[in-house]
């Protein structure tokens, strides 16, 4: 590392490469020795169907979180996501009070979570607002909405044909939602590491101004990757509303912050510039795993949150006291 | 100039909440009468404390996400010492809400300081690290109010002068922190460490020390909250105080404070926090449901910001027309 540093020839990629790489190994380490000490620690764990039911802990979060790391890369954040959740939950349960089939839900869904995601672009973008305020805005003003208009109560009644997206199974014991998440991971690598965009927003992660006078409009760039978070926001919402059949404004309550956790344990730099899809996806595969297995063993939630909040912490804090520890 | 700007702006709120108290009375003249306003303002004391905290650490350019599970974690610890300890003095009670907060402030502070970790990752962490802790030691339980000493529940609630304590703590706050903020070198290092890192470090300022006692005051002053919150509200568990972090950056940002550091007031801070406090006592009365509530506080976060940058927006032009005419 200290004599590779020294003689860069091409500033994006070698030194950065090698770390990413050598995060994503560790991270996936991380991965396996927990689905390892997972199947030693309980005998209901290496269970087609246990497993299966497993990765609806994360592959709505995940969705997201791809979307997120795009905008984390690019120097932004969006805190509003979660709430986006709930805004278009709630205009889906409020079109099935008016009789909507399951297609106008989708786009009810899907169209909520753009508009949002353009909301927040325009007030980052246009008005050149920090995101990090904003979203702690709209975060509040989205749910508020679904609040006043739900109060306590709640939207049933969902069609069968829509809970297919939130409970059915393509093939044996892969569901519908896993298949998505692999699609939409797919689409976000590409999009990432294969695209004139994605190196666009690398560029504006490093250096926005430099991005600006080669060329990139970055503003656009960056309404763009709100657009894909609102958007995104609308998938998971209609997978999950379909999954829980019913809607409160409470939903998905705190997810934004699980989400960011995602994107970071996944080895993003939360200053933006960097970070991978792929890592993005192991670290998914990390916290879905943590919290089903501790769940086998009756741990309860809150104290898995010690060990997700531990892991966040800790895997960017190991690396960085070793290298300290290092130099003495 | 810069001490115009920034007194128009605490002036603008001001007036915002003014015209909000005089809307309010035109038709409920009660809200206003001296008594309903010192309730007011005690029952946003918590909100004061910490976005008084906040707006330190939100001057040095980090953010502290975990000030509310400090709260609540501070909270659950002192009531169980109180059900354990019921004999002990509030003085004690006070010193261990206090030493608590500001070991956990600390903890983010190191990791901000020694390992660079960012804020936002470091706060994000130790917020559901703190709640989980909490879950531990109290096994998921509720602390009630029969089971906390008499003393223990009526410190806080003491009146003096028309004011319960609890009040009175956030007014000596306001006015100690303004002493430490304007009259201080912690805290000038503190504007000097967001306004401007690279100065303040050749002006000999260790910007990363800095940034830790911000975390540390930050953390005190959650802790004190602590006591205060679950002894006012007479219970205690997990999720007291949930999502009040935001609530928190709210006020602040409400109050003028930048994002982008170096900019802020404890009036400021002060002056956010009591904005949406009258707004959430004031709902109930004007009989708007209170579930309006999460979306006004939203609206008027982004106003407030919008607001902010625009004054902001103004200063840099000028800045940019001056160095195209000097060269």
């Amino acid at each position: 590392m200290s004599t590779t540093d020294r003689f860069v020839p091409d500033r994006l990629r070698s030194p950065l490469e090698e770390r990413l790489k050598s995060w994503e190994t560790l991270l996936l380490l991380v991965a396996i020795g927990i689905f390892v000490a997972n199947s030693f620690a309980s005998p209901y764990f290496l269970n087609a169907w246990n497993l299966s039911d497993a990765t609806f802990n994360f592959t709505e979060k995940a969705m997201i979180a791809f979307a997120m790391a795009l905008l984390i890369i690019s120097g932004e954040i969006d805190l509003s996501v979660a709430s986006i959740i709930a805004l278009a939950s709630t205009a889906m349960g409020a079109a099935v009070q008016m009789g909507v089939g399951t297609p106008g839900l989708v786009l009810v869904g899907l169209g909520v979570g753009l508009l949002c995601g353009a909301f927040n672009g325009v007030l980052v973008t246009r008005m050149g607002l920090p995101s990090i305020v904003v979203t702690i805005g709209t975060m509040s003003l989205f749910r508020g909405i679904s609040f006043i208009v739900l109060g306590d109560q709640a939207y049933r009644g969902y069609p069968e044909s829509f809970s297919w997206f939130g409970q059915g199974y393509v093939w044996w014991v892969i569901s519908f939602e896993f298949v998505l998440f692999a699609i939409i991971a797919l689409i976000y690598a590409i999009l990432l590491h294969k695209t004139n965009f994605g190196r666009a927003v690398y560029a504006i992660g490093n250096n926005a101004t430099g991005a600006m006078f080669s060329g990139i409009r970055v503003q656009r760039v960056k309404f763009i990757l709100f657009l894909l978070t609102g958007l995104m926001s609308g998938v998971a919402a209609i997978c999950l509303t379909a999954r829980l059949g019913s809607t409160r404004p409470s939903i998905a309550t705190g997810w934004e912050l699980e989400i960011v956790t995602m994107v970071v344990l996944g080895g993003v730099s939360i200053l933006g510039g960097s970070g991978t899809i792929v890592g993005v996806v192991i670290a998914a595969l990390v916290m879905g795993l943590v919290t089903f297995g501790l769940g086998l063993l009756n741990v309860p939630g809150i104290v898995m949150s010690i060990v997700i909040g531990a892991l966040l912490i800790g895997v960017i804090a190991l690396p960085r006291l070793w290298s300290i520890w290092r130099a003495r | 100039m810069l001490r115009r700007i920034l007194r128009s702006r605490e002036a603008l709120l001001v007036s915002a909440i003014v015209l909000l108290l005089l809307l309010i009375s035109s038709r409920f003249p009660g809200f206003v009468a001296p008594a309903n306003l010192a309730n007011v303002f005690n029952d946003t004391s918590p909100l004061i404390l910490l976005a008084i905290g906040q707006m330190i650490v939100i001057l040095t350019k980090c953010i502290d996400l975990s000030v509310a599970a400090n709260l609540a974690l501070t909270g659950m610890v002192v009531s169980m010492v109180n059900v354990a300890e019921p004999g002990l003095p509030i003085a004690v009670i006070l010193v261990i809400a206090v030493g608590l907060g500001t070991i956990l402030g600390m903890f983010n502070g190191i990791l901000v300081w020694k390992l660079a970790i960012p804020p936002i990752v470091v706060t994000l962490g130790t917020m559901t690290i703190f709640r989980g802790i909490i879950f531990v030691i109290s096994d998921g339980k509720w602390v009630n109010s029969h089971e906390m000493s008499p003393a223990f529940k009526s410190f806080p609630r003491t009146d003096i002068l028309g004011l319960p304590i609890l009040g009175w703590i956030a007014v000596l706050a306001v006015i100690g922190f303004t002493v430490v903020m304007t009259r201080t070198t912690l805290g000038r290092a503190f504007y000097a460490a967001g306004g401007n890192p690279h100065a303040a470090t050749y002006a000999g300022i260790n910007v990363g020390k800095t940034q830790f006692w911000a975390f540390t005051i930050s953390g005190a002053l959650a802790g004190l909250t602590g006591y205060l919150w679950v002894s006012r509200f007479a219970v205690s568990y997990v999720d007291i105080a949930g999502g009040f972090e935001l609530d928190v950056v709210a006020a602040c940002v409400i109050g003028g404070v930048s994002i982008m550091g170096g900019i802020g007031t404890v009036a400021g801070a002060l002056l956010g926090a009591l904005f949406l406090g009258i707004i959430k006592n004031a709902l109930p009365v004007v009989d708007i449901s209170p579930f309006w509530q999460l979306a006004i506080s939203g609206g008027a976060i982004i106003i407030a910001v919008a607001l902010n940058a625009q004054s902001n927006r103004g200063k840099g032009r000028i800045i940019l027309k001056r160095a195209e005419q000097a060269t």
